[in-house]
């Protein structure tokens, strides 16, 4: 006979490690790890609504990971060091316009944009002072980049073992979602095929030499922030998840060698509980679209890990300090949707990128929630409730509507869908659609944000101190290329955009390896995108309204 | 008469849904609107207002470059004899705003800014311009 549901998860609940806590209520109630029928969901079993660990934060918290990044690699070592000294626990990199696009810090068009969205990476030598005094072997490190991912990826391998920390140790993350790009935030480069050829590149060297590394965050986050429904966000990120799982398997992959190294990152908005049925159900739909359509047998292949962030696009530029509120519940949110990770935007974010004091209140936003408010203590908590069940249950079947679209667009691959989708602005769209109803229902009035169309007493109130990026970064940052270009061997470099240009010419070839010797040779960011531009050509979106 | 307004992108902000609402909600108040895409430069931005013969530009900044590109967006119409007015929307804290004037830009709208406070504000421009 085999046990019944409760029986596995409580095998599974015995085997796991706990925290050194007292479950408990505040006036000594002892509590469950988790509540339920016998017969029902469990969290740790498939199809993982309920969270994809039996003990989930009995466990483990989330990992606390303040996105940052301004100025010189310089300025943001220091302040990896402050969130480290905080408390906390991986760190995630957030990367100038120009980087993100591939683009040296004395391009023309990186004018007036150096340092001023992340840090300014131009060459390997950026990247050891980015890293300087920080253990690459111990704490793991999400880097938040896109169109040059492969050029990061081998910037960040070439430095770690210049420093000592063989390749096979480096935990964390590229974000490397370029569907996304296209679909919603914009930093494209290639077109989208030679795009996808790059990103299979990196499956495929990770896959085989950085067993403890993510390949890809699949990333809702942006498509919410450009405007999606909540629905939509979840659908168009499995099917990009899907469509990553195919292309794997066009490289020669197993779906069970790929899809335990994806992992998700998804949007915490402010409708609280649809937020969390969003999180139980791509959960769910991850699971079941593994197992039964991509034929995963192994059980991390079918587990949907994720990394929430607050929603920027929810916060306001009048009374910024209410900001802390929207960030707090957004983050519950996450929390009680079972998330691995998490980042809170700082109340000042609305008008520029966070001060000290700004981020740290909203790490510290995190720590309440982690440490005062038991929350922690039983999985899934609102399982079982009738109404997110059926809400639960109601985004599923709406993403699953959605799948059905995009498999057709692709006669019934979720790459080729994801790919026409793209092409012919389908994607884009539909997002800009339903920015645009949201809007309405602002302008309308039939949608209140405090302080913006309503209660607006103390919108003049004195501002915040708010960080101010000067033109100053700038000028150091091409100052410190100008060095790194005087003092390299161009014999070198030449030989090394030679190598790249060449891999780049044959789809066959992993571009990886020519991509770190390129970093080695100390070839800038720019001239490692520019030459692979030459082969693949540009992309150019047709503007539509 | 209809006001014609170019809505642009420049530099390496990829942020454009701002814009797009914008522009549609711009159409419904009865505004022709023209969108050149992203990666716009100050020359191209100037040479698409000029040709498209539009009353007045909006630049949608959000990257925080805006003190660098908006002047030279007007700089660009300016140096081709054009006196069509520049607006700006997007992250632009209140510190900056007396240098976005000095450089030229007519007016700038902040996150939370209402469709009717920008169509309003947009006539006033236009019709300043034309008096």
């Amino acid at each position: 006979m085999t046990p019944s549901a409760y029986d596995q998860w409580l095998a599974l609940y015995e085997a796991s490690a706990k925290r050194d806590a007292v479950f408990a209520t505040m006036s000594g109630v002892p509590l469950d790890a988790v509540y339920g029928a016998e017969d029902g969901e469990f969290p740790g079993l498939f199809p993982y609504t309920r969270g994809v660990h039996a003990s989930m934060y009995r466990s483990r918290l989330w990992t606390m990971r303040m996105f940052a990044g301004f100025g010189t690699a310089v300025d943001t070592n220091q302040r990896f060091k402050e969130i480290i000294a905080a408390g906390g626990q991986g760190l995630s990199t957030a990367f100038d316009m120009p980087t993100l696009l591939g683009l040296d810090s004395d391009d023309p068009m990186a004018l007036g944009e150096v340092g001023r969205c992340g840090v300014a990476i131009d060459s390997l030598s950026d990247m050891r002072d980015l890293f300087k005094d920080i253990d690459l072997g111990t704490i793991t490190t999400s880097m938040t980049i896109n169109s040059p991912a492969a050029v990061m990826l081998a910037l960040f391998v070439a430095q770690a073992e210049e420093s000592g920390v063989a390749r096979s140790q480096l935990g964390g993350t590229l974000q490397n979602d370029i569907l996304k790009e296209y679909q919603a935030q914009k930093e494209f480069v290639f077109p989208p095929r030679q795009s996808m050829r790059l990103v299979r590149d990196t499956i495929a060297f990770t896959a085989a030499e950085m067993p403890k590394w993510n390949s890809i965050s699949v990333s809702g986050y942006h498509i919410r922030e450009a405007g999606s429904t909540a629905a939509e966000e979840l659908a168009f990120t499995l099917a990009n998840g899907f469509a990553y799982v195919e292309l794997a398997r066009q490289a020669g992959l197993s779906v069970d060698e790929v899809a335990p190294r994806l992992s998700f990152f998804f949007n915490a908005h402010i409708d609280f509980f649809e937020e969390i049925a969003k999180y139980r159900a791509a959960r769910r739909l991850w699971a079941t679209w593994m197992k039964d359509h991509y034929g995963a047998r192994n059980e991390l292949s079918w587990k949907l890990r994720f990394h929430t962030q607050t929603a920027g696009v929810s916060l306001t530029a009048q009374q910024p300090e209410v900001n802390i509120a929207r960030t707090a519940i957004e983050a519950l949110a996450g929390v009680l949707g079972g998330t691995q990770s998490l980042h809170t935007n700082s109340m000042d974010e609305a008008l520029a990128l966070p001060s000290e004091k700004a981020a740290r209140i909203a790490l510290r936003t995190q720590q309440v929630i982690a440490h005062e408010t038991n929350v922690t203590n039983v999985a899934d908590p609102l399982g079982g409730s009738w109404f997110v069940e059926s809400l639960t249950d109601e985004m599923a079947a709406q993403a699953e509507a959605i799948f059905a679209e995009i498999s057709a667009m692709g006669e019934g691959s979720m790459l080729e869908g994801c790919i026409k989708g793209i092409e012919e602005n389908w994607f884009q769209g539909r997002i800009a659609e339903s920015a645009y109803n949201l809007e309405r229902s602002f302008n309308r009035g039939t949608r209140v944000i405090v302080g913006v169309n309503d209660f607006t007493e103390g919108n003049d109130d004195a501002d915040l101190e708010i960080l101010r990026i000067t033109n100053e970064d700038e000028r150091k940052q091409v100052a410190r290329l100008n060095d790194v270009r005087g003092a390299r061997d161009d014999a070198k470099v030449l030989l090394a955009l030679e190598e790249l240009t060449r891999d780049a010419l044959d789809p066959e070839v992993n571009l990886m390896p020519a991509l770190i010797n390129a970093s080695r040779a100390d070839v800038t960011v720019g001239e490692m995108m520019g030459a692979m531009e030459k082969v693949f050509g540009r992309h150019i979106e047709v503007p539509t309204l | 008469m209809t006001v014609r307004v170019l809505v642009a992108k420049v530099g390496l902000d990829g942020h454009d849904r701002g814009i797009k609402v914008v522009a549609r909600l711009l159409r419904d108040a009865g505004m022709e609107v023209v969108y050149t895409g992203l990666f716009q430069t100050p020359e191209t931005v100037a040479i698409a207002a000029i040709q498209e013969d539009v009353d007045v530009v909006g630049l949608s900044m959000l990257s925080g470059a805006h003190l660098t590109l908006a002047p030279m967006v007007v700089e660009a119409l300016r140096s081709k004899g054009s006196d069509i007015p520049v607006i700006v929307g997007g992250i632009v804290p209140n510190n900056d705003l007396e240098d976005m004037r000095a450089a030229g830009v007519a007016a700038v709208f902040g996150p939370g800014a209402s469709a009717e406070e920008m169509v309003a504000s947009i006539n006033e421009v236009v019709a300043r311009a034309s008096s």
